[in-house]
């Protein structure tokens, strides 16, 4: 069982050209931050390496971050431009019973990460809801539709973003109370 | 020659109307949709097991939509579902109804506000005859929700209103 220095220092001496960087909230909530692109090998190495063997992905979910400019509509609501959305990945080895938060972030308007359901197939689904909730293109997944939304649910509508607004009808039925 | 001022032969003939007659078979045997949405089928299988035996006013739950004579929307209705529901209640044959089951398929419930995936009420796409207040409602309440659809039954007629 490795403790969270111990997991990042591991990371840091086989990836010298990747940057970490290491958030500690409280003393319960940490986690590391993973660059986009580096993503997919990250986690490669986080399953494969004998001391870490994160070989169950117990979750994945997106974030909105809402860190973007919020811009005031007409009709009192906000619209959010820029910023990020995140993903995390809650990993979990069984063999030795530790633990890792990673995250990584995308730009809002471009949302666009590598697939990691060809290292934990659990991702599979987990990703087709973080593209169908918060709209984030995972690159090379194998079949990348909405998952819980209708298939023919509004192009670019993703109910989960702190700035979504419903559309006024579904086939028909009007959404609003 | 009448049947009035005459005895019966035999003590086993009921006089009755023909409305009346249908109306009692109709509401004594109220053929149900085996169908559930949420928590609320919960206890509508509950209310069709032998606590609370539904099967006593002759509700039984009928695995095709073409035997039923009744569906209880027992749940929340997503706008996925909705579509379905529809498609399901048109392939009742008539004489149908419905029982509305619960805060959510009457009007939302807790989606009301913040349910970008629910139908604010079942009644906005086929028509209700009984709401069923409650969060699930209790099996009693169900029941008594069944027996206000029967009261109904019982006062239908083929006649125009006047």
């Amino acid at each position: 069982m490795k403790n969270f220095e111990q997991i990042v220092s591991i990371l840091k001496d086989n990836f010298s050209e990747i940057e970490f960087t290491v958030n500690i909230e409280n003393e319960f909530d940490f986690y590391i931050n993973v660059n986009q692109k580096d993503i997919f090998e990250v986690a490669l190495f986080l399953r494969d390496n004998d001391e870490l063997k994160f070989d169950s992905l117990m979750v994945l979910s997106g974030v909105d971050d809402a860190n973007g400019e919020k811009i005031k509509d007409a009709d009192g609501t906000e619209t959010i431009k820029g910023g990020t959305l995140s993903v995390y990945y809650h990993l979990y080895s069984i063999e030795y019973k530790h633990k890792l938060t990673v995250r990584v972030a995308t730009e809002r308007e471009n949302p666009e990460i590598h697939t990691v359901s060809t290292v934990w197939r659990t991702a599979d689904w987990h990703e087709r809801e973080a593209y169908d909730m918060y709209g984030i293109k995972f690159l090379n997944h194998p079949d990348l539709r909405r998952i819980l939304m209708p298939y023919d649910w509004e192009d670019g509508s993703y109910p989960l973003r702190k700035d979504y607004k419903n559309p006024e009808f579904y086939q028909g039925m009007k959404i609003p109370y | 020659m009448g049947l009035l001022d005459q005895e019966y032969l035999s003590d086993n003939i009921i006089v009755t109307r023909t409305e009346d007659l249908l109306n009692w078979a109709r509401l004594s045997s109220l053929w149900q949709l085996g169908f559930g949405l949420a928590c609320c089928a919960i206890e509508m299988m509950a209310t069709s097991a032998s606590h609370y035996d539904f099967d006593r006013f002759g509700v039984i739950p009928r695995a095709s939509p073409r035997q039923a004579d009744i569906i209880i929307i027992s749940g929340t209705v997503t706008l996925k579902m909705a579509l379905r529901i529809k498609r399901l209640y048109e392939q009742m044959p008539e004489p149908k109804y419905i029982i509305s089951m619960g805060s959510c398929s009457n009007s939302g419930g807790p989606y009301w506000d913040h349910g970008y995936h629910v139908l604010k009420g079942v009644d906005r796409i086929i028509p209700v005859d009984v709401y069923v207040p409650g969060c699930p409602p209790r099996p009693e309440a169900l029941l008594e929700g069944l027996l206000k659809l029967q009261e109904k039954i019982r006062t239908e007629t083929l006649r125009k209103s006047v």
